[in-house]
């Protein structure tokens, strides 16, 4: 009957009303704003994602550099006049390495000492201090020609790496075009060598960019991080399990729920004057130290482990509760034999996230003094250490540009890190987790 | 290191309690362990908590508080010679005293004469006091060992409610653990409230929430040349707004309209990818949000906003071309529309959330009456989501003002009253940061104001959250 009726509508079509006119009107009118609806639903996406590209994309491409660095090889001739075997320390090895580089570039030094200064500027103390080292270890070296490998300083590097470029007017680049024949002249003849920079995760943070590394920094994130999931895991699980299994619903069970909540929405700023104000003027514990930063980010991180437990916790049945309980295990056995192993997945999952925020927080640090420039790996947890994010905040606060690439390495460092929790938070989720 | 020995050797002690009581109990069982109430193992623990946790307590509650009690016990007595000194010399000295009797390096203040033989005195106190409290410490919790386990061990036996007791005290370490949380909240408010208060009897109350000039500038030692220093914070508060209006103006269509896009339009492919890219974006530390703004968008900006000016100049807007060739790197735009873009994400899965908590038979009954999607979005489902949208927003916004490193990277320091965002602005939060990071005396009011500050600070974002709770409670629809 349909079937029969159809053709017929579409083929003998009755001249619109207009009625049906303004109808069609309508329809495509409504029909255009769906569709520029969607679209604006479309860009906003679009946006959100070139930003995150963008983002991305910027710290990658400032900091990928870092991880090349030129390294020079040049023979030095440890001259016994320049070098007072009584005294290993107080000689100017920088200029024994200059002496080296003008011979090897055919340059002879002028009488102020002007042409040996440029020189100095194109290469690392680091040669100065192997040199150092060797003597320290063999005198015998005295006198003879030994060859020495080491980085260059950060601008020649830049050079080398093409972010120096000679078309930049002489004024406006730290290097004159001399400097950068020599350097060519350097490249030409085979002792420049590039490679993966390694010096930027085995050194820690240093005044000279080219011998400065994250290495401090990953080992303070490292401790801080440890002291944070030793207090916030284990409390924040126990208050969980406590108000979700123990507690009895009244008002001061509410009283703490709500409270829970808001105290995850608190600035992380203000658990910063927290820290100050109760960890170091009040209970002495040393400043800057990532016992102090550990403690600060418990407190921060206590509640959302215990938001997440709880909601693991609810998400057991409680037909394995009822279930214990029936063949005579007593509330407490319940619990820790039963429904938090079965929680167990939930609970880490959320661990781990709200330990990677803590790993990147970096604003109640500098209130409990964690910004001081500290050059080496920390000592213990009660003496000073700087953390990646901190370090991040003290470079992009340099004024050379070379510190700039590192920052963005450093952040690419942190970024990694960060991946890698929330990559085994969702590992854990999808592999232990079980829908009941 | 004392401490550490200490407790493992309180551990050991209190492993071997755990095996003798489990021994008794199974001796008084008659080498049969189903005639006992509890499991064997219960028994041990009931032992060896005794043995364990009161003494484990002691040493924690010394190793914290034991440097206080010291202090206080060395500065019972001042000497008349260190009572002539100023209050802040004497605590100068106090510290010296400490610092040379631990062998830490003193400060560099000379003593002499009168002085030095007092600080000597004290040095040897504080050496005895040091032994007497660490000692005395440590006497007292090996008592407390002892003395616990000697008394739970006799009441081991066969009708002893072992299991009972041992999760007596499982329930109070896991009350405890609760009640840590809800300290943290009291250790807040109390350490904002008491710091402030002394910040409040320098500078009225008044002056500070209603000022309009904010110059920190104070002296910092008594000797320098007194320079007052003025605590108006509006032109603070003024600077927050302006930042957070603008971060809103990006953050909330743009998180709103895709979180709509991803819940109604997009099928699960799509939401599968961009969900998780979302994430990523709201998983950056803001440290990385504070680079980005320092150094691509804000010389970005400023280049742009420069070149605008320069078509402009010698043109009828001519004022306004000069003044945007000199627009700097650090304005509120600039920290603005990045904050904006670190709370995408954040406004995006909370609105997802409320969207897809609104029951599909709403939309099903839209559509079924011929209404296309995006009328069932606007009139349908969005008023019923509206108050959940608002609790996102407001959330949104108290996030934006307690952000901290994107502005102090990218807003800068100048306090100015302007509703310009090609200006230069400060905020709450970079303030408390300027004011706070290195060393300084913590008894000027400078230091102590950016208390006052955070105590601004967590006043408004609690009343945010709250009144963000309140609107959820309140207007929420009941539809099953």
């Amino acid at each position: 009957m349909t079937d029969a009726a159809q053709p017929a509508v579409g083929s003998v079509r009755a001249p619109l009303t207009a009625q049906q006119v303004a109808m069609e009107a309508r329809l495509k009118k409504r029909h255009r704003a769906e569709t520029w609806f969607k679209a604006q639903g479309l860009a906003a996406i679009i946006v959100a994602m070139v930003f995150l590209v963008v983002l991305v994309g910027r710290i990658v491409g400032q900091g990928y550099s870092t991880f090349e660095t030129h390294t020079l090889s040049v023979p030095v001739y440890l001259n016994p006049e320049r070098i007072d075997t009584s005294d290993l320390e107080g000689v100017n090895y920088d200029y024994i390495v200059a002496e080296a580089m003008m011979k090897k570039l055919g340059v002879v030094d002028d009488d102020l000492g002007l042409v040996s200064g440029k020189v100095m500027d194109l290469t690392s103390r680091d040669l100065g201090f192997q040199l150092l080292n060797m003597l320290k270890a063999d005198k015998s070296l005295i006198g003879k020609t030994i060859t020495v490998t080491g980085p260059f300083k950060a601008d020649a590097d830049l050079y080398f790496k093409g972010e120096i470029k000679r078309s930049t007017p002489q004024e406006d680049r730290k290097l004159d075009d001399q400097q950068l024949n020599w350097l060519d002249q350097l490249k030409n003849d085979g002792s420049v060598k590039s490679g993966f920079n390694f010096a930027f995760f085995t050194h820690s943070d240093s005044t000279e960019p080219e011998q400065a590394g994250v290495l401090g920094a990953v080992v303070g994130s490292a401790m801080m991080l440890l002291i944070t999931a030793l207090i916030a895991v284990p409390m924040g699980v126990m208050a969980a399990v406590y108000l979700e299994e123990f507690a009895p619903k009244n008002r001061w069970t509410d009283v703490i729920e709500v409270n829970i909540n808001n105290l995850a929405a608190v600035p992380s700023i203000v658990y910063g004057l927290l820290g100050l104000a109760l960890f170091i003027n009040w209970l002495h514990v040393p400043r800057s130290s990532p016992l102090v930063g550990g403690l600060v980010l418990a407190l921060m991180a206590l509640p959302t482990v215990i938001i997440a437990t709880r909601s693991a916790l609810k998400a057991v049945p409680p037909s394995i509760r009822e279930a214990a309980l029936g063949v005579g295990a007593s509330k407490t056995q319940t619990v820790f034999h039963h429904v938090l192993p079965l929680a167990m997945p939930g609970v880490m999952t959320g661990a781990i996230l709200s330990l990677a925020h803590a790993l990147g927080e970096t604003a109640p640090l500098l209130m409990i003094g964690m910004v001081s420039f500290v050059p080496g790996v920390p000592e213990g947890f009660t003496g000073a250490a700087t953390v990646l994010p901190v370090q991040v905040f003290i470079w992009e606060n340099a004024s050379e540009r070379a510190f700039h690439e590192r920052t963005a390495a450093a952040i690419i460092v942190l970024l990694v890190f960060m991946i890698v929790m929330n990559a085994a938070a969702v590992i854990l989720r999808r592999r232990f987790e079980r829908r009941w | 290191m004392l401490t550490w020995l200490s407790l493992l050797f309180l551990a050991l002690f209190s492993g071997a309690a755990f095996m003798l009581g489990k021994r008794r109990a199974v001796k008084t069982a008659g080498g049969a362990p189903r005639v006992l109430h509890s499991l064997p193992g219960y028994y041990g623990s009931y032992a060896a908590l005794w043995a364990g946790a009161p003494a484990a307590l002691l040493l924690l509650l010394g190793t914290t508080f034991g440097g206080r009690v010291e202090d206080a016990m060395l500065q019972a007595q001042r000497p008349a010679v260190v009572q002539s000194l100023d209050v802040d010399r004497q605590d100068v000295f106090f510290s010296d005293a400490q610092a040379i009797a631990q062998g830490i390096a003193p400060s560099e203040v000379t003593y002499e004469g009168e002085l030095k033989a007092a600080l000597d005195v004290k040095v040897a106190e504080a050496r005895r006091i040091e032994n007497l409290v660490r000692f005395s410490v440590l006497g007292l919790s090996g008592v407390l060992a002892l003395s616990g386990f000697l008394l739970a061990f006799p009441r081991l036996s066969a009708d002893f409610r072992a299991r009972n007791r041992v999760e007596g005290w499982v329930g109070g370490l896991l009350m405890a653990s609760s009640i840590a949380a809800v300290l943290t909240t009291l250790g807040i408010v109390l350490s904002l409230v008491w710091e402030s208060w002394r910040f409040f009897q320098s500078i009225s109350p008044i002056d500070f929430l209603f000022g309009t000039v904010w110059n920190p500038q104070i002296a910092m030692r008594a000797d320098q040349v007194a320079a007052e220093g003025a605590f108006g914070a509006v032109p603070l508060f003024a600077g927050t707004f302006l930042i957070m209006l603008i971060a809103m103006a990006v953050a909330a269509p743009v998180g709103l309209y895709s979180a709509i896009y991803l819940s109604e339009y997009a099928n699960r492919p799509v939401r599968s990818v961009i969900k998780p890219l979302l994430e990523v974006l709201a998983g950056v530390p803001t440290v990385v949000y504070g680079f980005f703004a320092a150094l691509t968008v804000g010389p970005l900006f400023r280049a742009g906003f420069n070149a605008l000016g320069a078509t402009m100049v010698g043109g009828p807007l001519d004022g306004v071309g000069q003044y945007l060739m000199e627009v700097q790197n650090q304005m509120a735009l600039v920290a603005g529309v990045v904050m904006g873009i670190m709370l995408i994400p954040f406004v995006s899965s909370l609105s997802d959330d409320i969207i897809n908590a609104v029951p599909q038979s709403l939309r099903d009954g839209s559509y079924a009456m011929g209404a296309t999607t995006s009328e069932t979005v606007k009139k349908v489902v969005l008023p019923a989501a509206l108050p959940g949208i608002m609790a996102a927003m407001l959330l949104a916004v108290s996030r934006a003002v307690g952000e901290t490193m994107i502005v102090t990277m990218a807003a800068g320091l100048q306090a100015k009253l302007t509703v310009n965002p090609l200006d230069t602005v400060t905020t709450v939060t970079v303030q408390i940061v300027t004011l706070l990071t290195g060393d300084q005396e913590f008894d000027s009011p400078k230091t102590l104001s950016a208390f006052g500050l955070g105590l601004t600070l967590f006043v408004v974002t609690l009343g945010l959250n709250i009144i963000a709770l309140r609107i959820v409670q309140k207007y929420r629809e009941q539809y099953d």
